[in-house]
């Protein structure tokens, strides 16, 4: 027997995912892996809206697949903006991955305060693609801040975190990308292969591994593309590849 | 602009006691301290620059002496010409430094700011005389005439130090020789002559002149006749553009504050739009009642004269401004402009306004986080690796660069950081690896690429780099700094990360 009370939380409930539908739909960005793409329900990455990739700091994959996806939203005309801690973004390397820099403006903000800021101030401005932001010590109030200057404007965050801390329900899409290995030798030296796991993702349910997909992608450098090694979902969990500690 | 006591006005700025006393400041030379400077009451008493405080002491007893510190004087000048920036941006010091201190003003065009050239000169003594320099002021058509008639010319009031335009010859006529800014021997000359005022050189024929006195008083003759031009070369560059607002009251709000600003801007705009002008770098100079001065600078990435951009600009700044007692006078330089074609309604793409937008971003984020933090990265023609990648102003897209040949990782770290490495043969590339505490075991290598240093430069060593790749797939960039010898262990650095 429902409260009088859980009704009127039912009834507002229904109302809130209403406004949701009745938004604007936003420009999707097809992220040109067709197994991934299918994956999402919109069909590719919905702007106007935070998304989440982390990974280890030490690895590049996170970073690789960060610039993937600016790329995807510039789609090679419209400018983006980096906001960087470190300042090792490297042009070259960014340009093999489809960004191409003169489309970049890179900002170094050295301290947590100054990070947010600028992220907020670049989603405000609709000339842009993109943000992308390398964040550190996110807290719920800062990501429900930045998803409605992004819902405002349009313009899409992605949030890279080397902290694997909680998740915040305001990013749409969270990613965890991290190396992995290829155990044949005999493929080509300079690809790289990643595992990507949608760790989360409005509007799917994630299984009991933790993640609502997994694969198995590899880049070719000599073609500039993706291709999909194993669609790890309905595998039984592998152990992911350990590293040495000392 | 003569300021016949200054040294003396400034130790009776920090004693105010000494006002009415008899005060000298005196240097060591030649063996004996002798006056340098002496103040209004010492003057009365007889006591003149030049004599040795032994004589002094004899005239007066309770003389007050001071060790002369012509450094500090001088400093203290530029100071005081920086703050005579409120009145004209044309401002420097004199040079010649023949008694006191004294600064020239051009206040070409800008005496109509502060209701003619009478009142600016009150104002401008009345403001010293509150700091406590007495001061005399002269303006004539050029400055050998008014540094004459500042110190010779009888003031009993201010508009008496006015020299009405074109009269400056037949005004100075009347002044004694030593106003040419000649030396004290060169006067002692022509007084010998009969010479004394500047008249009796008018009828004498300028050959003979010459001959007789070198061409130095016929050249300080023609300076201040006019005849002969003379620059002044001001303390700082004057601005190409300037706004200056006083306020009747002096303002201390920070709402004042931001009206000020804003109303400056919209002036500057104004101007920079019939020249077809855009800024670069602003300058908002506050000049407070206690004669200090609050100034900020921004920087745009790209020339503009959109005041509503500009005065979001100095928004972030306007908190740091301290209007200490009040602030009289705010000025809105450009120091660089450069040209920005008018601009007109769009009615095509709108790829004009996206492009505005960005450089408004781009300026906003630099004037919080500093220029050089808001970057673009374009190519140069170098094969080191941390050399190949300029950083460039954000505020022009450059064109699409050819970036070098060869697998280059996503992120170079800012320094190589040095790795323990275990490598099988001394020239090949590495087993396992220590990076950042962590031990990393090569699952596969390629390389090397050997990179020569530019032999121009000082630090030129060959690097071999590899690509590693450890075993739980994560891929680096490593390399071995100069060739193996024998004698010494390699040394290993890990430069980057490839994705």
């Amino acid at each position: 027997m429902a409260s009088p009370k859980s009704t009127a939380i039912a009834a507002l409930r229904r109302q809130l995912t209403m406004g949701d539908a009745l938004a604007p739909a936003p420009r999707v960005t097809r992220l040109g892996i067709a197994a991934i793409d299918a994956a999402l329900p919109w069909g590719g990455l919905p702007g106007g809206a935070i998304h989440e990739v982390t990974g280890p700091e030490s690895d590049g994959a996170a970073t690789g697949f960060c610039t993937t996806l600016l790329a995807r939203l510039s789609a090679g005309t419209r400018p983006v903006l980096w906001v960087t801690a470190n300042d090792d973004l490297y042009a070259p390397g960014l340009a093999a991955f489809g960004l191409s820099p003169e489309r970049l403006i890179v900002v170094r903000a050295r301290r947590t305060a100054e990070t947010f800021w600028t992220i907020e101030e670049a989603l405000r401005c609709r000339s842009l693609a993109a943000v992308l932001g390398e964040v550190r010590g996110l807290t719920r109030t800062v990501a429900r801040r930045l998803q409605l200057v992004a819902r405002g404007s349009g313009v899409t965050a992605v949030l890279l975190r080397h902290d694997e801390d909680d998740a915040f329900a305001n990013a749409v899409t969270r990613w965890h990308v991290v190396s992995a290995r290829r155990d044949d030798a005999a493929e080509d030296d300079s690809n790289a292969r990643w595992r990507v796991d949608l760790v989360r993702c409005r509007g799917r349910i994630h299984g009991e591994e933790g993640y609502v997909a997994r694969w198995l992608i590899e880049w070719r450098a000599a073609t500039g593309d993706f291709g999909v090694v194993a669609d790890l979902r309905d595998r039984p969990d592998r152990p992911a590849p350990t590293r040495m500690a000392r | 602009m003569w300021l016949p006591t200054f040294a003396t006005d400034r130790i009776v700025r920090r004693r105010p006691e000494w006002r009415a006393k008899p005060l000298a400041t005196i240097t060591a030379a030649a063996g004996a301290c002798r006056i340098a400077a002496v103040n209004r009451a010492g003057q009365d008493c007889g006591i003149a620059p030049g004599m040795t405080l032994a004589d002094a002491r004899a005239l007066v007893p309770d003389l007050v002496a001071v060790t002369a510190t012509p450094t500090e004087d001088g400093h203290a000048l530029t100071r005081l010409a920086e703050w005579c920036m409120r009145y004209t941006p044309w401002v420097a010091v004199d040079a010649t430094n023949l008694d006191g201190g004294a600064l020239w003003l051009d206040v070409t065009g800008c005496a109509h700011l502060f209701g003619g050239e009478g009142r600016l000169l009150r104002d401008l003594e009345a403001r010293l005389a509150a700091f406590g320099f007495a001061a005399r002021a002269a303006v004539a058509d050029t400055p050998g005439a008014a540094w004459a008639w500042a110190r010779f010319a009888v003031l009993r009031t201010a508009d008496d130090g006015i020299v009405p335009p074109g009269m400056h010859r037949a005004r100075i006529a009347e002044l004694p020789v030593a106003g040419l800014r000649l030396a004290p021997d060169l006067v002692e000359t022509l007084h010998s002559l009969g010479l004394r005022r500047i008249g009796d050189l008018y009828p004498i024929p300028r050959a003979a002149l010459a001959a007789r006195f070198g061409r130095f008083v016929l050249h300080r003759l023609d300076q201040a006749l006019g005849t002969m031009p003379e620059p002044i070369s001001p303390l700082a560059e004057p601005p190409a553009q300037q706004a200056v607002l006083a306020f009747p009251e002096p303002i201390i709000t920070a709402a004042g504050i931001a009206a000020a600003v804003q109303r400056l801007v919209e002036n500057l705009c104004d101007t920079l739009a019939q020249q077809a002008l855009g800024a670069r770098r602003l300058v908002l100079s506050c000049y407070r009642s206690d004669g200090r001065i609050a100034s900020r600078t921004i920087g745009t990435s790209a020339p503009t004269r959109d005041p509503a951009h500009l005065f979001r600009l100095f928004r972030e700044h306007l908190g740091e401004i301290d209007p200490g007692f009040g602030i009289d006078v705010m000025a809105l330089a450009a120091t660089e402009v450069a040209p920005l074609a008018p601009s007109q309604a769009s009615l095509g793409p709108a790829s004009d306004a996206t492009a505005h937008e960005l450089t408004h971003l781009v300026d906003v984020l630099g004037t919080r986080l500093g220029h050089a933090q808001v970057r673009r990265l374009a190519a140069r023609a170098s094969h080191i690796p941390e050399r190949a990648v300029a950083r460039v102003s954000a505020g022009t897209a450059p064109a699409a660069p050819e970036w070098p040949v060869g697998e280059r990782p996503l992120r170079l770290l800012p320094h190589p950081e040095p790795i323990d490495v275990t490598a099988p043969v001394p020239d090949g590339p590495p087993l396992q690896f220590v990076w950042r505490r962590r031990t990393h075991r090569v699952a596969r290598a390629m390389g090397p690429e050997r990179i020569c240093g530019e032999w121009w430069r000082d630090d030129a060593k060959l690097r071999d780099y590899y690509h590693v790749e450890d075993n739980a797939g994560c891929r680096f960039w490593v390399y071995r700094e100069d060739l193996y010898r024998p004698d010494r262990a390699a040394r290993w650095y890990l430069h980057g990360l490839f994705a």
